[in-house]
């Protein structure tokens, strides 16, 4: 990027001057900005400190109420928890999946591209179909899935056992998100540079070892970028995901942030309530956001 | 340029054809019902719209009972109201306590000066939906209560009779068990059934104030009375032994009872259409147990469903064509078809005459359950349903409970505090922002 021109000196070829034609060709950018976003942020800021009925008829303002009960519900708490734990464990599972399934396949000698076309299937799922797909593989008493476990001696009924619905929301995130990670280690891995991977083999790392001490360090900047799109795909893209599997439930066992928030906006028009937590949500996918440049910008060389 | 006269004569054509469609006022109805239930709808509005010139209903799906609310809501607060919208029987209270968003049912039909009284309705249905004075806020429109689904072959493999009673159904249980059978019963719609329904059917009070009738400030829940912690222990032991299984919110576990893992199932009467389509074995239709320890009981079943309602902020010259439409809906043709055709009970006493008159219930004794459990007996102050804010919330909350009890993670003593606690405090906080007395 030239970024060292003085400014209004103009570019080779460039037609015109002035200040005015940015912010035309800008315009429509911030249009969009403006109304898909900034103004629903400031609307959700002012609706967090009001207390209202649901038509918008009355209201009055209550101050940091909604933030204290948010913050101090036992709920809430227990919904940060989950997400949290919910988050880490299907990243780290589908992260590790992910790229063992591109080491593998990427080793193959033969039948590359059908073992990737398979492994992309979940992925070109919207999450709403794959755990519908779920739901009827576990229904107890019917799905094929539920017959094995009972076979096993499993008692399958995720719809009173906390450990067994989570355990099903668990399976399906993963499922789904190695089928991205996976796309994404294995173009990484092709475009790995031919003369490392050579002279590793030269100096007699092989197998494991090279996998450890050569590929998984290249690999990094595709990891860290995975972490994040893993995380960000968890707190917010897993909502259609859960309300067909388990609606958050037994008990609030499933119930994470975002479930919690459409709960509360969309089935309980508890608006004040619902907005203090979406403050909260985009606080945490800010922290992300800035955590992934700052990161990126360390690591990876430009 | 010949694009361009072809655009222009399209254009000219919309604009022309535009006054002809103009002609009828066109009102918009929002409703929750799909799939076969959104066609029966539809029969409705066509019915409605060939019957007169003057007026054209436009009926829009507008997804689930949550959804559609919520669309409503949302158009409201944008200006732009539907003029009819279907509201579940869990939304009453929101949408009776935001007054000037709603024009009462009873005030339009006396301004249009259509014959409107609340005696023409099915007293359970009507009395869901009423405000103090008996006055219909809004029009029952489709209304269902719980049965006992039962599997004839299995019960009377058995050597049992549909149970009456819940001493009755744990012993049923245990003999089905006994003759091979993996489940009892199921249950779908638990906090509806279990908690509301309960309470209603054996006569008991489910929130002071009536329920929430007389006022909206003060209420609080009375689930801590002996006989929900009774039946709440009842339906944990049960689940261990295996007479009973949960199967989930709303009708998740339907499918238990279709593939005959459990012999029993109580559902809304309106599952009917989905059990007759599913279910490949003899099965009858008998009304909700009772708990036989509390005098009086049985009492009479609540109504569920839903009823329309009438938005303010519509533009005047609507409001005739909304009152017909609404009037043509309580006719007892109409109703009879709308009965007949979704298995919904009707909601007027002329839809039940006419129902009657042409041998539907003698042809369908199971359709006349749900009719017989709502007029059991006169509904007494608290048994003429719910009137409580923040219910979906509420219902969470007992779910919650009912799930920890089956799972053995709390006492019913300690879940029934509990689902109190949490959800006066809801009642509270609705109190405070509701209106005042009405």
């Amino acid at each position: 990027m030239g970024g060292s021109r003085a400014a209004g000196e103009l570019l080779p070829g460039t037609w015109f001057r002035g200040r005015w034609l940015p912010w035309l060709l800008l315009a429509p950018q911030l249009v969009v900005i403006g109304v898909f976003f900034l103004w629903p942020t400031l609307r959700a800021l002012r609706d967090a400190f009001y207390q209202g009925d649901a038509f918008g008829l009355s209201e009055e303002f209550v101050g940091l109420r909604h933030f204290a009960h948010t913050l101090g519900s036992a709920e809430y708490g227990h919904a940060l928890l989950l997400t949290l734990a919910y988050a880490v464990l299907t990243s780290a599972l589908s992260l590790a999946g992910g790229f063992a399934l591109a080491v593998a396949v990427e080793g193959l000698r033969s039948g590359r591209t059908l073992f990737r076309t398979l492994f992309l299937w979940p992925y070109a799922l919207a999450p709403a179909i794959s755990a519908a797909l779920w739901v009827f593989l576990f229904r107890p008493q019917v799905g094929l899935g539920a017959g094995l476990l009972e076979h096993a001696g499993v008692h399958w009924n995720p719809a009173l056992q906390a450990g067994q619905a989570q355990a099903l929301v668990l399976a399906t995130t993963v499922w789904q998100l190695l089928a991205y990670n996976f796309l994404f280690y294995g173009a990484a891995l092709q475009s790995l540079p031919p003369s490392l991977l050579e002279a590793a083999a030269l100096d007699g790392a092989r197998g494991w070892r090279r996998v450890r001490d050569v590929i998984w360090p290249l690999l990094a900047p595709t990891t860290l970028f995975l972490v994040v799109t893993d995380l960000i795909f968890v707190l917010f893209d897993t909502f259609g995901l859960i309300d067909v599997l388990t609606q958050g439930g037994p008990d609030n066992a499933t119930e994470t942030l975002v479930y919690k928030l459409y709960e509360d906006a969309f089935r309980n028009f508890d608006q004040g309530a619902a907005a203090v937590q979406s403050l909260l949500l985009m606080l945490l996918v800010t922290v992300l956001g800035v955590l992934q440049l700052r990161l990126q910008r360390r690591r990876v060389p430009s | 340029m010949r694009r361009c006269v072809r655009a222009c004569l399209l254009m000219a054509a919309i604009v022309l054809a535009a006054p002809a469609h103009a002609a009828r006022v066109q009102i918009q109805f929002w409703h929750a019902m799909s799939g076969e239930l959104g066609v029966e709808v539809q029969h409705l509005v066509e019915g409605f719209n060939a019957s007169q010139d003057r007026y054209q209903v436009i009926a829009v799906n507008r997804g689930n009972y949550d959804q559609t609310m919520l669309a409503a809501i949302a158009a409201f607060r944008a200006g732009t109201p539907p003029d009819i919208v279907q509201v579940f029987d869990v939304g009453t209270a929101t949408m009776m306590s935001a007054r000037g968003a709603t024009l009462p049912v009873y005030a339009l039909m006396q301004q249009q000066k259509l014959p409107f009284a609340t005696n023409l309705f099915i007293p359970a249905a009507a009395s869901y939906y009423a405000d103090a004075q008996g006055r219909l806020l809004s029009l029952p429109f489709n209304a269902s209560t719980p049965v006992l689904y039962y599997n004839k072959a299995m019960l009377a493999r058995a050597g049992v009779a549909p149970p009456t009673s819940w001493a009755q159904m744990g012993a049923a249980g245990t003999r089905l068990l006994a003759a091979g059978a993996k489940c009892g019963f199921s249950t779908g719609w638990p906090e509806w059934i279990q908690f509301e329904q309960f309470a209603a059917w054996n006569g008991l009070p489910y929130a002071s104030g009536d329920n929430g009738y007389k006022t909206f400030q003060g209420v609080h829940l009375l689930l801590q009375a002996p006989a929900f912690e009774k039946h709440l222990g009842d339906l944990a032991a049960w689940s261990r032994s295996g007479v009973f299984r949960y199967g989930g919110p709303e009708s998740n576990a339907l499918p238990l009872f279709i593939n005959q893992t459990c012999a029993m199932y109580m559902d809304s009467s309106s599952s009917l259409a989905a059990i007759a389509g599913g279910a490949r074995f003899p099965w009858g239709i008998a009304p909700m147990p009772h708990a036989a320890s509390v005098p009086g009981a049985p009492q009479n079943s609540i109504t569920g469903g839903a009823s329309l309602w009438v938005m303010s902020r519509v533009p005047a010259d609507h409001l005739p064509g909304t009152a017909a439409f609404l009037h043509y809906l309580m006719s007892a043709p109409v109703q009879a078809q709308w009965a007949r055709a979704t298995g919904y009970v009707p909601v007027t006493r002329g839809g039940y005459d006419a129902l009657q008159a042409s041998g539907y219930y003698r042809q369908n004794p199971g359709a006349l359950v749900a009719v017989q459990e709502l007029s059991n007996k006169p509904p007494l102050p608290w048994t003429r349903g719910l009137r409580l804010g923040y219910l979906p919330q509420l219902r969470q909350i007992q779910r919650n409970a009912l799930e920890a009890v089956l799972a053995g993670k709390q006492t019913p003593q300690a879940a029934l505090k509990q689902v109190v606690q949490q959800g006066d405090a809801l009642l509270q906080r609705f109190g405070e922002t509701a209106g005042g007395e009405r």
